[in-house]
């Protein structure tokens, strides 16, 4: 256990982004693991801020030596506001995944959305099992 | 890398042309259309031939070693093909020559249809599209007429298996649909369950590749093309591992409506910068009046000495045209070279041997590496390039340091499913000294990845160009071995 970071104050979704709720806003990046299993990134696509966008919508792409990898909103929302530091420096997304490697924040549509999301303890458990 | 940009060895006033003398009328170009600043280098004939040579011993090629690069049938291309293919009637021959004048051509293209047609076991063939993704996209638009000229407008997906070639969930997309994934069961095949679920009347079809992209041919093929039939989708089997069924399997039999071949990897049509590709599709009687166009036919059957005479015609309900003129005719007529000289048992030798050398190296290499879905495989096996207690190695350092033993890489991190995956295809071409030397090559790098890490993260050590930084060549994007003059002065950095 341990080998990767989970706060323990996010939430995490089999897809390996991760949500952090304050208030009726919440921000989303993707995990320690996500980096690491991708490898160096050298790209990141970002939405329009003022999208609106559905549970499991894409809202980017996340792109590394290795692979491309669509990215998913945990919950619904609309966008308010883009990291743009990350389209010149990707690798944020590597060197700091839960800090200024974030990616995007939006406005909750409903909150309970989020009650079928991982908490830390279990996205570790998941992410040992793969 | 020591060998200068021919810009470089570039001087003032050298030629390696000598124009011969006009023998018409000279005409001026208008001055507005004559520039002062083309930039071309000017290079002595021996100096270009020194140049390109040089730059060719720094490649490496099917001509010059082994190229299991997995996924991409890296066989040998016979050069018989090539003499074939250079046949003046055939090289010289206009694409907008009349079917008249053009009969022996037509002649090839009907044969290799039927040829392929036979391989597939389906009732039509059509050699028009351009390359394997082209074949998936006239595809995916016949399965598209198909269901619109039923009026069955509400089907709006297509089923991905997620072991499937990354082309297929882009055509999907092309053609206008939605792809919708499918997991893979614990043994690589299609979770049966996942598949069930999934199949409705919003169906329109699933594209599966088979062998997967694990090398597995799917153990349940029946049952999910059963499943997929019975909620009234059509079956698209991507033919791009054909290598693994040549002559043993026939796609047609099993129940699939439509299949695109590459020409290029299955028929030894030289690919990878080597030539264009080549995709014809075969389809089933169902989808015959709307493959893509034209196709050859016989207009007048053959009379006793007299051939029959051919000419193109366009399928009642074509999905139409996919390119100019008639598919990549140069790699019909290698295609056609390699059917011939090997024969119905020849080609069946092709898959069988394939087969045989890709489970060889299989077996081989199960002590050194771990092989996820260790079964018999087809023409290709994937494995995890890592080992436990060596984080820092991964699946690249691995493929650099086979540089060094003269070996092409496998093909990394594909599929996706695997961790650190590589793909192997050691192809039928080659023998057992080959493969026993790659089983070596890959032995020694598992014992250096424990012993001398470092070695395989900084490797290739041996080749013209040492270990590139792949994250900088991502970035920093430069399209343009030199400043362009005009603009050289001004030009920024980045």
């Amino acid at each position: 256990m341990g080998k990767w970071k989970t706060p323990d104050d996010l939430k995490y979704t089999k897809n390996d982004e991760w949500l952090r709720i304050e208030g009726d806003t919440a921000t989303v990046g993707i995990s320690d693991y996500a980096q690491d299993q991708l490898n160096d990134i050298v790209f990141v696509e970002l939405p329009d801020v003022g999208a609106s966008l559905d549970k499991g919508d894409s809202f980017g792409v996340v792109e590394s030596v290795k692979a491309a990898a669509d990215v998913y909103m945990p919950i619904g929302g609309t966008i308010t506001e883009v990291n743009n530091a990350v389209e010149d420096q990707p690798e944020l997304l590597n060197t700091d995944p839960y800090g200024e490697g974030w990616i995007i924040k939006f406005t909750i549509k409903d909150a309970s959305e989020a009650n079928d999301l991982m908490d830390s303890a279990a996205y570790d458990a998941y992410c040992e099992d793969r | 890398m020591t060998e200068p940009l021919i810009y470089d060895i570039s001087s003032p006033g050298r030629t390696g042309v000598n124009l011969p003398d006009c023998d018409v009328p000279q005409s001026e170009l208008p001055q507005h259309l004559l520039r002062q600043d083309v930039d071309l280098p000017e290079v002595s004939e021996l100096q270009v031939v020194r140049h390109f040579t040089r730059l060719s011993q720094l490649n490496h090629g099917i001509d010059t070693g082994f190229y299991p690069l997995g996924s991409c049938t890296m066989k040998y291309n016979p050069r018989l093909n090539e003499d074939a293919a250079r046949l003046p009637g055939f090289a010289h021959l206009h694409p907008a020559t009349d079917e008249e004048g053009s009969q022996g051509a037509l002649a090839l293209m009907y044969q290799l249809q039927e040829w392929l047609r036979e391989i597939s076991g389906f009732a039509a063939v059509s050699l028009v599209p351009a390359a394997g993704a082209q074949g998936e996209f006239a595809g995916i638009l016949m399965i598209r007429k198909y269901h619109q000229e039923r009026g069955d407008t509400k089907r709006t997906k297509i089923l991905v298996p997620n072991s499937a070639h990354g082309t297929n969930p882009a055509t999907v997309s092309m053609a206008g649909y939605q792809a919708v994934e499918l997991p893979s069961d614990a043994n690589g095949d299609v979770d049966l369950e996942a598949l069930r679920a999934a199949c409705d009347d919003t169906i329109a079809g699933m594209m599966i590749t088979v062998p997967s992209t694990l090398g597995l041919f799917e153990a349940h093929i029946l049952e999910v093309i059963q499943a997929v039939h019975d909620c009234g989708g059509l079956m698209y089997m991507d033919g791009a591992n054909m290598n693994a069924m040549m002559g043993v399997v026939k796609p047609g039999e099993l129940g699939f409506d439509v299949m695109h071949y590459n020409l290029h990897k299955t028929f030894s049509t030289p690919h990878g910068g080597g030539g264009p590709g080549s995709g014809p599709v075969a389809v089933n009687d169902k989808l015959k009046p709307y493959l893509p166009g034209p196709v050859v036919r016989i207009v007048e059957e053959e009379q006793g000495d007299v051939p029959p005479l051919y000419g193109f015609m366009m399928p009642e309900k074509s999905i139409g045209r996919l390119k100019a003129f008639h598919g990549n005719f140069g790699m019909h007529v290698r295609a056609f070279a390699y059917i011939a000289a090997n024969g119905v048992e020849g080609l069946k030798d092709v898959t069988r041997m394939a087969v045989l050398n890709a489970n060889y190296l299989r077996v081989k290499l199960s002590d050194a590496y771990h092989i996820p879905y260790n079964r018999a495989c087809g023409h290709e096996f994937v494995l995890e390039g890592r080992f436990e207690g060596v984080e820092e190695v991964h699946a690249l350092d691995i493929s650099k340091r086979l540089m060094d033993y003269g070996i092409h890489p496998p093909t990394n991190y594909f599929p996706l499913i695997v961790h650190e995956a590589l793909m192997i295809e050691p192809t039928e071409t080659e023998d057992l000294a080959t493969l026993n030397q790659f089983v070596d090559a890959m032995k020694k790098i598992a014992v250096e990845a424990k012993s001398e890490p470092e070695k395989l993260r900084t490797a290739p050590h041996t080749t013209p160009v040492k270990r590139l930084d792949e994250v900088r060549a991502a970035k920093e994007l430069v399209l343009c071995c030199r400043p362009i003059p005009s603009q050289a002065d001004s030009a920024a950095g980045g």
